[in-house]
């Protein structure tokens, strides 16, 4: 293969991914859009805060406690290296609500809802629900995209302080019951390290996670070839975008907190 | 009246409506007919700006119907799809009022809960099956809820895509007597899109064949059989042998 031809295939590969990243972006501004603008469609929004964070609940719940446990014994064991021991309520803390929290939540969101929008919005497609959305007068973005979004956007910072605190208390229970920690003490190291910041910085990223988590599920669907190949592909496509784009715009978020 | 002048639509490369002349009178039933891919639903969605035609002028009583109040415009129709499209997670009264608890033609779900179970007895459904899920009913009785919401919100216009297909000769023939029925009871402009022809007869009162992505022959239903048309003679008879090409 020829250095120009290998460059023109690098071209067209960029083309694509920009141009992939554009109608992303444009869905998504369409999306938010949407939600300002009436009609609102309050039963379709009260249903999504229900599928996205009242449901959510157990899976962010168990992925939380486990792995605070497991952060407080991996903190200890590594602690214990150079005599260090008694840092695990500061680090399990901080680990859990700037970092571990919301992308753990984040990920479990894009398994969990990301996955079930596009197979959701992709079958409505195949089946032509969608066109029937539009003879009805009825705008699929308002409909079916902007409640899914305002959901997410609502519910996942508060699925993120629910994971951060269970996260917290696994820790706290494997350090009191397992490693000998004295609960009071550990207690009031991990309130008085954690610091405003870091609580908002955890809120923040799980309002993001939310909504790269419900816009990529919507886009996903919307956008979804025909049969139930397409549906599978979709709904394929839409998790690994999701978890993709999360932790990128983590490490963004988290660049953007340190430089603050 | 519905006009569609000189409409052409591809994807790709292939040419599916190459300058599609049609006029559908108003308070007339017109069967569009033809054979897989030739191009029937794209014509139907573009009359309903579910796609967009490449060029050509689409008319519903003088309007264009790609300008305008778009809400005002498509309130003049309903649908009844192919597969029913009936929306899986609402039951079968919130669908066929889907209309009319929300947008424009709102009111109180009491009242758009009795429309529907009126709508559904017109149709031939009890009012049990009102509060039942779509994916609970046989495929007759997802046709006939489809048919009590397109004619829920009382259309000027009617469009039936394929409304028997996947029945039983049966339920095909009182798919197509109720929609003759209604059709004619409320006085509305029908367009259906059809491979049967037992519902063409029962239908339509003009019917027009598409061809290579224009209108292969058009007239009154009562001239079909004698129309001297051998592309339209070969599909009416069901004829493997003709100018129409059967790949086999």
């Amino acid at each position: 293969m020829n250095p120009i031809s290998m460059l023109g295939q690098l071209g067209r590969a960029v083309l694509t991914v920009m141009a992939a990243f554009g109608r992303v972006a444009i869905f998504a501004l369409d999306a938010l859009s949407h939600m300002l603008r009436p009609p609102f469609y309050p039963r379709e929004f009260g249903v999504a805060l229900l599928n996205i964070g009242w449901l959510s609940l157990p899976v962010v719940g168990l992925t939380a406690i486990f792995t605070g446990g497991a952060l407080a014994l991996q903190i200890y064991a590594g602690g214990a290296r150079f005599n260090a021991e008694a840092v695990v309520p500061q680090i399990v803390a901080i680990g859990m609500v700037r970092e571990l929290g919301p992308v753990l939540v984040g990920l479990m969101i894009a398994a969990r809802v990301t996955s079930s929008i596009a197979a959701e919005i992709a079958t409505m497609k195949v089946t032509e629900q969608i066109d029937a959305l539009v003879t009805l007068s009825t705008h699929p973005m308002k409909y079916l995209v902007a409640p899914r979004v305002l959901a997410a956007l609502l519910t996942v910072p508060a699925l993120v302080a629910v994971g951060d605190i269970i996260g917290i208390a696994g820790g706290y229970t494997v350090a009191v019951q397992n490693l000998g920690f004295n609960s009071a003490a550990y207690l009031r190291n991990t309130v008085d390290f954690l610091e405003m910041r870091d609580i908002v910085s955890s809120l923040v990223k799980g309002a993001a996670f939310g909504t790269i988590a419900a816009i990529m599920g919507c886009y996903y669907g919307m956008n979804s070839g025909r049969g139930a190949q397409g549906v599978g592909r979709a709904t394929k496509g839409s998790v690994e975008a999701a978890a993709v784009l999360i932790l990128a715009a983590n490490f963004v978020l988290t660049g953007v907190f340190f430089s603050l | 009246m519905i006009k569609l002048g000189n409409v052409k639509k591809s994807f790709g490369d292939n040419h599916v409506l190459q300058g599609l002349n049609l006029e559908i009178p108003k308070g007339s039933s017109m069967v569009i007919i033809g054979g897989s891919g030739t191009g029937k639903s794209v014509a139907l969605k573009c009359i309903l700006g579910l796609i967009t035609p490449d060029s050509g002028t689409i008319t519903v009583d003088g309007q264009d119907a790609r300008k305008g109040d778009r809400d005002a415009f498509l309130a003049k129709f309903g649908m009844l799809f192919q597969g029913g499209a009936l929306f899986d997670s609402l039951p079968v009264w919130q669908n066929v009022a889907f209309r009319l608890l929300r947008g424009s033609l709102k009111r109180p779900a009491d009242e758009a809960r009795e429309i529907a179970i009126e709508k559904l007895r017109r149709v031939g459904l009890k009012p049990d099956v009102a509060d039942r899920l779509p994916a609970e009913l046989s495929g007759g009785m997802q046709k006939r809820v489809g048919l009590a919401r397109a004619i829920a919100a009382e259309p000027e216009i009617i469009f039936f895509d394929e409304p028997t297909t996947g029945l039983d000769p049966i339920m095909s023939g009182v798919i197509n007597d109720l929609i003759r029925e209604i059709v004619v009871e409320m006085g509305a402009t029908a367009m259906t899109i059809t491979h049967d022809m037992s519902s063409v007869r029962a239908i339509a009162d003009n019917v027009a064949m598409l061809h290579n992505g224009v209108i292969q022959w058009t007239g009154p239903v009562a001239d079909m059989d004698a129309s001297g048309d051998p592309h339209l003679d070969q599909f009416i008879h069901g004829r493997a042998e003709g100018p129409i090409e059967a790949v086999r």
